[in-house]
């Protein structure tokens, strides 16, 4: 049996209330109302509750652990994702997987962890006059956090799905890199997306909020901060509306958290839609604008041999070389990766349907999918979306794909075949409604050049929402400054990635991690009258 | 960029669209699942429409028969758990479709679907997978998306596709 340290930790008495068995409405008091449970959230209540703060924490999806991840995708996407993992765009070209549980998408991200690259943080420092963020600043908070999620090199070889990018970038002078992974003990399952079976994977699940609820922390799961309460420039309380048990409908029971300080941690699509609902002043409107997804498309291959693309870590290889050639605000670039393949999320994800959609099933165990992920937001061609709400209140991103975002498309389809081609694959299929199996990479290179490229004939995903609530020196273009404190609400912080300028070019998660640490230990030392100290 | 200014055009024509699955819905007399049956939100009228669509999308799988219905059952339960905004419009694409406007008109299916031939719901798939009309185009991924993902869950669709399910764990 594992041991699943959820359900010890609720044995030894954690302060855990699932709203959905709510009887009567709940009034909680605290230092620190924090919304959500992802890697902002997580992070942010360790560090706190750690400083000997009261913290609560509002989760709107469920708690579930180790016991209850069967490795089943009919299980974990409707419970652990957004929307049942169907959240889309508002013109529904794009499909968003974003976690929805207590650790939010750190508990079902595939683990890539990187730092923020420097010409990432070149571009904040110039363009949104984040002076302070540079890579020797930021160094001692990666440092902290990668030893607190056991962030190292992956030691393992690279499943066949991954090894096959680097031979095929290998024949071709593309360079790749092994990708670093925030696991302990992982024993190279590759069902990182549903959740870890073993608690291998160092989610915010198995750590920081562990963490801050042995130290009297308390959490409300099941439970949708729908606003803050505001006045005068301050939030007085946090109202939030109980979910039934399986997360869908509101019931008609109501939660108030009333601190001194707000940390709001939704996510790149949560967060701006809160502070939306909530009426928070906006006087330059920059509030849910310039949201970034890294659009990403895909590229799957046949390969003579099995390739079983489901079993083994799901990212452990990576390519730079397309984002590395071109100015970071020249034509788009992107970062190549291998994605792991599943039934559903394959099935629902080829396009076609009928024999020839059932033909291409049949290839399943020799399927080798790599993806490119567009970096978005270092150009004007590239504004990115903007969050908004439907008359429920429910969040909507519209984001429209330009041609700035279409060039880097082709080319990307095209870099992917090549590589494909280049590793021995039998043929390419880009996923895209007109694109068909190419046997060669001569009739790839034309195939893909004829390709009209649009919304919802193009297949476009994104596992990571970044921006609407960005970071500047100043709040003619910015909701937060650069230590994540609103700047018209005065007890108010956003600790996620909604914080970002612009995208990343990496996966997101350890820039989060980092920065909320960051700004996390300088609320601490704040609100507690101490000073900070070195912090990491 | 989407405005917000676009952002609002674009939820009125969604919306036109909604109001008029919504008197397709009225018109052809929404019958409620009865207590007695197994599913969750998912109409008479609706399920008949799943039931003719899956087989045209799942063909060349060995979906047939009773793992047919059990897909019907399958996709009621997805639905069910899709936050209220997305089982609305699954619900009113679902009416339209089961409406006879909706289904003469739009999808250009002559039979009645439980009626329909697997050619004729195939082309009425593939019309509205290539319509130069974004809301034909995303009414066939939700379809799409619905049945695929229904029959790909089910471990008895694995073998087929050489997939050996989840390692067991000791």
């Amino acid at each position: 049996m594992i041991r699943d340290p959820i359900r010890a930790g609720l044995a030894s008495g954690w302060k855990v209330t699932d709203a959905s068995a709510l009887e009567r409405d709940l009034v909680l008091d605290a230092d620190v109302a924090i919304v959500g449970t992802g890697a902002g959230g997580g992070v942010t209540a360790e560090i706190l509750a750690e400083a000997g703060l009261d913290v609560v924490l509002v989760e709107e999806g469920p708690l579930k652990s180790s016991a209850d991840f069967r490795m089943a995708e009919a299980e974990a996407y409707p419970q652990l994702y957004q929307e049942s993992a169907a959240r889309k765009t508002l013109d529904k070209a794009i499909t968003i997987l974003q976690g929805r549980n207590v650790g939010g998408s750190t508990t079902v991200n595939w683990t890539s962890s990187f730092r923020t690259p420097e010409a990432t943080l070149e571009h904040w420092r110039e363009r949104f006059g984040l002076a302070e963020l540079t890579t020797p600043a930021l160094a001692p908070w990666f440092e902290r956090m990668e030893r607190r999620l056991a962030i190292s090199p992956w030691s393992v070889p690279a499943n066949e799905n991954n090894d096959l990018l680097r031979r095929g970038g290998e024949k071709l002078g593309i360079a790749t890199a092994a990708i670093r992974r925030n696991v302990s003990g992982c024993l190279n399952l590759g069902y990182c997306g549903m959740g870890c079976p073993t608690n291998a994977k160092q989610s915010m699940l198995v750590t920081t909020i562990p963490a801050a609820l042995d130290r009297g922390a308390r959490l409300v799961c099941l439970a949708r901060a729908e606003r803050l309460r505001l006045n005068r420039g301050r939030a007085d309380a946090l109202e939030c509306r109980a979910l039934d048990a399986r997360g869908v409908h509101a019931t008609e029971r109501r939660i108030t958290v009333r601190a001194r300080h707000y940390v709001v941690a939704a996510g790149g699509i949560g967060s701006p839609a809160l502070l939306l609902r909530s009426g928070a002043p906006d006087p330059f409107r920059v509030l849910g604008f310039r949201t970034f997804l890294h659009p990403t498309v895909i590229s799957a291959a046949v390969m003579p041999n099995p390739v079983h693309g489901y079993a083994g870590a799901p990212q452990t290889i990576y390519s730079d070389h397309f984002l590395e050639r071109g100015a970071v605000d020249g034509p788009i670039g992107f970062k190549l990766e291998a994605a792991p393949l599943h039934p559903v999320l394959f099935g629902m994800t080829l396009q076609g349907f009928g024999e020839g959609h059932a033909e291409k099933m049949k290839t399943f165990p020799n399927a080798h999918v790599l993806i490119a992920l567009l970096r978005d937001g270092f150009h004007p061609g590239s504004p990115g979306g903007n969050v908004g709400l439907r008359g429920d209140g429910s969040p909507v991103l519209a984001y429209g794909l330009t041609p700035y975002v279409w060039d880097g498309v082709r080319r990307a389809l095209l870099a992917m075949a090549e590589i494909q081609f280049a590793a021995g694959a039998r043929d390419v299929l880009p996923v895209h409604e007109r694109a068909r199996p190419y046997a060669s990479w001569a009739e790839a290179k034309a195939g893909i050049a004829a390709l009209p490229l649009e919304p919802l004939l193009t297949r476009v995903v994104s596992a990571h929402v970044m921006g609407g609530c960005a970071m500047a020196d100043v709040p003619q273009r910015g909701v937060v400054d650069a230590a994540g404190r609103h700047f018209q609400i005065e007890n108010l912080s956003v600790h996620d990635g909604s914080v970002f300028p612009t995208s990343l070019g990496v996966n997101p998660q350890l820039t989060i991690y980092a920065l909320t640490a960051r700004n996390a230990v300088g609320l601490a030392a704040t609100l507690t009258g101490r000073l900070a100290g070195a912090g990491a | 960029m989407v405005s917000r200014r676009q952002f609002l055009k674009f939820g009125l024509a969604g919306g036109l669209l909604l109001a008029a699955a919504g008197a397709a819905r009225a018109q052809t007399g929404y019958r409620a699942a009865s207590g007695a049956d197994r599913f969750e939100v998912l109409s008479d009228d609706d399920r008949e429409v799943i039931a003719a669509v899956a087989p045209a999308i799942l063909a060349g799988t060995g979906a047939a028969g009773a793992r047919l219905e059990a897909i019907v059952g399958s996709v009621d339960r997805a639905v069910a758990g899709l936050p209220p905004h997305l089982q609305a419009e699954v619900k009113q694409l679902l009416a339209l479709l089961a409406s006879w406007p909706g289904r003469r008109l739009l999808a250009g299916v002559s039979a009645p679907w439980p009626q329909a031939s697997r050619t004729e719901v195939a082309a009425f798939l593939e019309r509205w997978r290539f319509s130069g009309w974004a809301l034909f185009q995303q009414a066939y991924h939700a379809l799409h998306e619905l049945v695929l993902a229904a029959w790909y869950a089910r471990p008895d669709s694995w073998p087929e596709i050489g997939y050996p399910g989840p390692p067991v764990l000791g």
